[in-house]
């Protein structure tokens, strides 16, 4: 519609919140976000340098480099008030939890789960009990195979209870919103517990 | 401390970070900190008289938040990082050519069931 801008009424900008997409290196997060987003996931990178990271994980490479953590994104317009955004960190990535804002105001966060490599979310269920960041567990079965029950990887990551954990295929966009379905659910019931 | 990565040259990765802060001045930091990945942003039309007149970067932000945008939209399509791109919208911010909406607040002690339900229902409609 460009030429008809100058007449038409300011738009009111939605109110935005944000769900984080998380888990080890490979496990679908992109492929996640780009299930349920209305837009082909988006990239923004964010250079980190060696200096702001501590001395701990950088394998013997004594230079100072930087690192460059990207976050994948997507939307879903949940009404013309209200946009919701996923944040998906993709590839391997032992940074992204530097980037403070990311989760900041998040409503919560799924932590995708890859069965033949459990261990390699287990940074990202530690980041989110640790800051108190409520989240479910989505197992993403490998070519939407599940050859375990969803109670057995419960106890194989050794989560607590009040933890939904949903086998999921990340690549259908009806398995993926109901990941992020049961995140809300559990959120809508804790904010009843606590009321 | 990305001031130090702009002192550095050389390299492809050090050319990368040079280039993008050379656009903000040499700051690191927004002088606000109004700019988290989901605050919208929305150029001010028309702008303000007194505006100064923007810079080419400047202008390009402005034609991309003509209409409301986040801010980690406008980073991607820029293809700059978000920091840089936050260190822009404050002067574009202080200067009156744009507007700011926070993110809707959320804090984990005291929910927002009304909002959570909107959410709910509007992946239900997926």
């Amino acid at each position: 519609m460009a030429g008809s801008d100058t007449t038409a009424t300011a738009v009111a900008p939605p109110d935005t919140v944000k769900i984080l997409i998380a888990g080890g290196f490979g496990v679908g997060k992109t492929t996640m976000v780009g299930s349920v987003s209305e837009i082909a996931p988006l990239r923004t990178e964010e250079p980190l340098t060696s200096a702001g990271l501590g001395i701990d994980d950088l394998d013997g490479i004594e230079e100072k480099r930087a690192t460059t953590v990207a976050l994948d994104f997507g939307r879903i317009s949940i009404s013309r008030e209200l946009v919701l955004y996923l944040f998906g960190t993709p590839g391997q990535q032992r940074f992204w939890f530097m980037w403070n804002d990311l989760a900041i105001g998040a409503l919560g966060a799924v932590v995708l789960v890859d069965v033949r490599r459990p261990e390699s979310s287990f940074a990202a269920i530690d980041f989110f009990e640790r800051r108190n960041i409520p989240f479910v567990v989505g197992v993403n079965g490998f070519h939407g195979e599940h050859p375990y029950p969803a109670e057995e990887i419960r106890e194989a990551l050794a989560l607590p209870e009040h933890v939904r954990v949903l086998l999921c295929d990340a690549r259908e966009r009806d398995s993926c919103r109901d990941v992020l379905i049961a995140l809300i659910d559990q959120l809508i019931a804790d904010a009843r517990k606590a009321s | 401390m990305s001031a130090r990565a702009c002192e550095v040259g050389g390299d492809d990765t050090a050319g990368r970070l040079v280039r993008p802060f050379t656009l903000t001045g040499g700051r690191t930091r927004p002088s606000r900190t109004d700019f988290t990945l989901i605050t919208t942003v929305t150029a001010v039309d028309p702008p303000p008289e007194r505006a100064p007149r923007p810079q080419p970067e400047q202008a390009r932000i402005l034609r991309r938040c003509a209409r409301p945008i986040a801010v980690a939209e406008l980073a991607a399509h820029l293809d700059l990082p978000v920091s840089v791109v936050a260190i822009m919208l404050c002067d574009l911010l202080e200067a009156g050519l744009i507007t700011v909406h926070p993110p809707h607040p959320v804090t984990p002690r005291t929910p927002d069931l009304d909002l959570l339900q909107k959410v709910r229902d509007g992946l239900g409609r997926l």
